[in-house]
């Protein structure tokens, strides 16, 4: 063990200040900086995927073609969905929040693999210099989804380099699903028993899973689309034999599972945050952490519901149906339950808790969307329109997204040991809430009314919710754009947060802020039940006295 | 029906009944979220920081509260399901005496062909009041039929029929989109339906040069292919002596295969016997027919199976 | 405080704890591998549902008595992985060095006949690749020749799986050649090292009847 516990200078030794030297960031084991890392690259392609959204918006102000041609909207859109979904969705909570929280959670001096982790981050960062790559070299038009035959025998666009990153970084998920599942299994503190576990380690935990066990199929079925364009030889493609839909269902079988990837984590990072400003323990603890493991599992069993009218047999249609409003339940869950937490309570409306509850607000809705295309034949009319875009935009963007920022800025202290400014969190959190609202939800009303996805022209009487839905998103953009500034002026300027800034429960706030290279001076002990905030009041109030 | 503001016409005889659904959901759903913000609402208001109101654990059975939001929406969306999944059996079943129209999707325009032989592009004239099925396939990639107004949309896929039905209940013309993402042009693959009484689709039938039906230029590129030489309409050589099956009487039927499999002899099945004829040898006959891929296009499969179906028993035309 | 024994990394507390995790991981790995050979394995059993005769036609082709050969190479390679795993962990190194050896030259000669099997196919225009000619003869050329892009993929993926076996058997040999002692940390990489290869020999398990037994007589 180290027993150094200050730096030349006099100050407490946190991972920050362990090192200053670019080799001591690239050489890195501590998951900590690993976060980092992670976090620096998700960001900047977080934007790239947005500067995309943002052109192809502007295109659609108008009904007729006036700022990029067909092929450059295609090309857009296309690279707007693969950089989101794989270098930013994906990776975003497990990859930064999880890296850094996962082990400081359960007590543990690091992940349990540490070179896999930084393994794990090279690769990602291989993945998306491929991508930029197939960027460069004027993009890919096959939609994020790489349809067959036309991914392999009609696009010509640079398909093989856009499966190539996307199979690289699907290495990195799994990397980072194998150290977080190994790491709660093995690496859990004394005493701290599953059912004591946070709520966002339950979430982790099922991610993972899914990352490790979806993830491969995604890659061999990548591998088997660039065989069959590189090569010529049938897989998929119908005119050599080949059967487009089995590709749709490895496919789904992926990323269906991805969604929950995607939005599990989410729904950990605002358990925690429900709890610490309602100042409760969740409520049905067991019933919200048990729930995400049933999500992970249903998850796997219902990606036929993406091949309503594809020409799968109508009776597959009926049961990826009724396990698809199956998997609603364990959701609905969740939402009752945080709702029913804040009973009680004493809450605050810091800015972590406003994203808190904007997640269960725009979650709720994209949810319930999620039950009119559950529904068969309410799907045969809005699939592939404008009610999809905006459904998954509802638990992507607005459960995801929000999920995670408001996560960034409640373990901000964590991270930096500063606190970021109040009032500019707040405001860029409203700005994002409404912005999202404006930019999303006139997209319901389009689908409905038969506007179609991926059209760079449209029908004239779609016009009026589409300069609603641009509008949305230039405010959307400015509350991004917000927490940039004032985090970064934060980490000189913001005000020292000290180990626990939020009075919170768990272990990661039972450390100095940031935390020690190996987080935790002295092997911590859990031996009481997560949230327990009554305690915490109980304590503080005899102390106070 | 009236049309109701911000949805699209409903035009079909399954509009209105999809719009009911929708109209469910959206009730339920809106139900649900209002709840769930009012209660974060009053939570807030009665439960912030400083306020006077009583603290604490509510005196609530956890248990028989979980139980409560998980039946409910449970039952709720059970019943959702059934409703659903019943009208969705409904819009992929045909009835028999449905006009067949035959659409083939291609990079980035829709061919349609009438029974009496007429043929559009990316223009579909349909009677009001009748069942119109429709059989799609594609030329190159997957493309999707979307006629909102009628809220029904189907993919149609190379190589492989797929079927999707509809009644237009009011005469008008309406969007027809391609749903699935197919190229460059995708979002130029749009045409227009138009639903015309009776009288009125009788009449542009009339005034279009329709040329043959389909079922005459089947029966002409029957020939010409020299189908006729080995399956032979019955009454020219006796059952024993025949190379290949009888294809009179045959659309529809289940035919028993060399295999021991049965299948119902349907378009799809017709189109895999002529493009790849050894994969299903009906039982009795020899795996002697050449392959005509590449010989035949997507107009002449439809031509062909147009001409089988024609073939009923006890009205053989090529006696 | 207890001195750390060498072989124990951060961030555990004991070897036992690290031993646990490290086979963890590597079975939550091996996971990924099921799933990856999974995907190929639904894939190729749609189509030979779709086309039983064309499957059954090519599948004709491949020599059986090849692939039981090299069945028999893996399952007693297998055996010597497991044998040198067995010496490990007695300390008995030159016991090792022998199984490991052993182990690394079936898995070469499994090599060398899947190659020797590959040229055949290509010598009999059986490789559906650009440029080359595919001629399988047989009523169901086109169903042949989705059978044979499914065999190379296939047994291409399993080869490499392989070839990175032997590679990794051989650098182990290495090792315990130069070393005089094995370690605690050596007999825990040594194990996980066997489950690899008990994997890659599973796999071919499945592949053999599946490309070479079921296609009748």
């Amino acid at each position: 063990m180290t027993s150094v516990t200050t730096t030349s200078q006099g100050q407490e030794r946190h991972y920050l200040n362990a090192g200053y030297s670019i080799r001591s960031w690239l050489l890195t084991t501590d998951h900590k900086r690993i976060a980092i890392l992670y976090l620096l690259t998700i960001t900047f392609f977080f934007f790239v995927g947005g500067a995309m959204a943002t052109l192809f918006r502007l295109e659609l102000l108008t009904p007729a073609a006036d700022l990029v041609s067909a092929d450059t909207y295609n090309r857009l859109f296309s690279m707007h969905g693969v950089i989101m979904v794989w270098f930013f969705l994906v990776p975003a909570i497990p990859a930064t929040l999880g890296n850094f929280l996962v082990p400081l959670m359960v007590g543990a001096s690091d992940m349990a693999f540490p070179r896999l982790n930084l393994a794990s981050w090279y690769i990602f960062l291989l993945g998306g210099l491929f991508t930029l790559t197939m960027m460069i070299v004027g993009g890919v038009d096959t939609g994020w989804t790489f349809y067959t035959p036309y991914s392999t025998a009609f696009s010509n666009s640079a398909v093989i380099l856009a499966i190539v990153g996307v199979f690289i970084a699907g290495f990195s998920s799994i990397f980072t699903g194998i150290n977080i599942i190994v790491t709660v299994h093995k690496l859990r503190a004394p005493g701290l028993t599953w059912f004591r576990l946070p709520l966002f380690i339950w979430a982790n935990y099922a991610t993972s899973v899914i990352m490790v066990l979806a993830t491969p199929i995604l890659a061999i079925t990548l591998v088997l689309v660039a065989v069959e364009r590189l090569l010529g030889i049938g897989i998929f493609d119908p005119a050599l034999g080949g059967d487009p839909l089995l590709f749709q269902h490895l496919f789904w079988f992926y990323s269906h599972p991805a969604v929950y990837i995607m939005i599990l984590p989410g729904m950990g990072v605002v358990s925690e945050m429900i709890a610490a400003f309602a100042r409760r323990p969740v409520f049905g603890y067991k019933f919200v952490a048990l729930s995400s493991v049933a999500i992970a599992v249903v998850g796997f069993l219902v990606w036929g519901h993406h091949m309503f009218v594809s020409g799968q047999s109508i009776y597959a249609g009926m049961v990826f149906s009724f396990l698809s409003f199956l998997v609603a339940i364990p959701s609905a869950i969740k939402v009752f339950n945080w709702t029913a937490s804040l009973h009680g309570g004493s809450i605050a409306l810091d800015t972590p808790m406003l994203y808190a509850l904007g997640f269960i607000g725009l979650f709720t809705m994209g949810g319930l969307t999620g039950l009119y295309l559950a529904s068969l034949a309410v799907d045969v009319h809005v699939h592939d329109t404008y009610f999809i875009v905006a459904h998954f935009h509802y638990i992507m963007v607005g459960g995801m997204v929000m999920a995670y920022i408001g996560g960034l800025h409640y373990w901000w202290p964590k991270f930096t040991g500063r606190l970021y400014p109040e009032w500019w969190g707040r405001i860029s959190a409203i700005l994002i809430f409404f912005g999202f609202n404006l930019t999303f939800f006139p997209q319901f009303i389009l689908g409905y009314q038969g506007m179609p996805r991926r059209y760079h022209v449209y029908a004239p009487e779609f016009q009026v919710l589409n300069v609603m839905s641009t509008a949305g998103a230039s405010i959307l953009a400015v509350g991004y754009i917000f927490p940039i500034f004032y985090l970064l002026w934060s980490l000189r300027r913001g005000e020292r947060a000290g180990p626990n800034p939020w009075r919170a429960t768990g272990l990661e706030w039972q450390t100095a802020s940031p935390p020690p290279p190996h987080n935790f001076e002295r092997q911590p002990v859990v031996s009481g039940q997560p949230y327990d905030y009554d305690a915490v009041a109980t304590e503080e109030s005899l102390r106070d006295e | 029906m009236e049309n109701i503001p911000l949805l699209p016409d409903q035009a079909s005889t399954f509009a209105a009944d999809v719009d009911l659904l929708f109209f469910a959901l959206l009730g339920i759903s809106g139900l649900i979220t209002a709840g769930v913000v009012t209660a974060i609402v009053i939570f807030i208001v009665r439960y912030r920081r400083g306020s006077d109101a009583p603290r604490g654990a509510a005196p609530i059975n956890t248990l028989k509260l979980e139980a409560v939001w998980i039946i409910i929406p449970f039952v709720l969306s059970m019943g959702i399901y059934v409703w659903a999944a019943s009208l969705y059996f409904q819009m992929f079943r045909p009835p028999d005496d449905a006009l067949e129209i035959s659409v083939v999707g291609q990079q980035w325009m829709w061919k349609f062909q009438h029974p009496e032989g007429q043929r559009e592009i990316n223009e579909l004239h349909v009677p009001v009041g009748r069942p119109v099925k429709l059989l799609l396939i594609s030329q190159d990639v997957i493309h999707s039929f979307y006629v909102p107004a009628f809220r029904i949309k189907q993919d149609a896929l190379p190589g492989q029929y797929t079927t999707v039905w509809f009644e237009a209940t009011r005469p008008g013309e309406y969007h027809l989109f391609c749903a699935e993402y197919c190229g460059t042009d995708h979002a130029k693959m749009v045409g227009t339906v138009i639903a015309l009484d009776p009288a009125g689709y009788q009449q542009w039938l009339a005034e279009q040069d329709g040329g043959p039906s389909v079922a005459s230029a089947g029966e002409q590129l029957f020939l010409d292919l020299g189908c006729q030489s080995c399956h032979r309409p019955p009454g020219a050589a006796a059952e024993g002596q025949r190379r290949a099956p009888s294809l009179v009487g045959l659309f529809g039927t289940s035919v028993t295969l060399a295999s021991g499999e049965t299948v119902t002899a349907d378009e799809g099945y017709i189109r895999r016997s002529i493009l790849n004829p050894q994969a299903q040898i009906v039982a009795g006959f020899r795996p002697i027919m050449p392959t005509y891929e590449g010989q035949v296009s997507e107009e002449d499969l439809t031509a062909l199976i147009g001409y089988i179906r024609s073939l009923e028993n006890g009205n053989s035309e090529n006696e | 405080m207890n001195e750390r024994p060498a072989a124990l990394g951060h961030p555990y507390d004991d070897l036992e704890q690290q031993r646990d995790a490290a086979t963890m991981g590597m079975w939550l790995f091996l996971a990924t591998e099921v799933l990856f050979f999974g995907a190929l394995f639904v894939g190729y059993t749609v189509y030979r549902i779709a086309y039983p005769q064309g499957f059954s036609e090519a599948s004709r082709h491949l020599d059986a008595t090849l692939g039981a050969v090299n069945t028999g190479l893996l399952l007693t390679s297998s055996f010597f992985m497991a044998l040198a795993v067995w010496a490990a962990g007695r300390r008995r190194r030159r016991l090792v060095l022998l199984f490991l050896l052993l182990t690394m030259f079936l898995g070469l000669g499994f090599l060398g006949i899947k190659g020797f099997e590959w040229y055949q196919e290509f010598r009999q225009n059986l490789v559906p690749l650009p440029g080359l000619t595919f001629e399988a003869g047989g009523d169901f050329p086109q169903q042949s020749e989705l059978f044979f892009n499914f065999y190379f993929i296939m047994t291409g993926l399993h080869a490499v799986h392989l070839l990175i076996g032997v590679l990794l058997v051989g650098f182990f040999a290495v090792l315990v050649w130069r070393r005089t002692r094995i370690g605690e940390a050596f007999i825990m990489q040594l194990e996980l090292l066997g489950l690899y290869w008990h994997f890659v020999d599973v796999v071919w398990i499945f592949l053999f009847p599946l490309l070479y037994l079921l296609g009748g007589t």
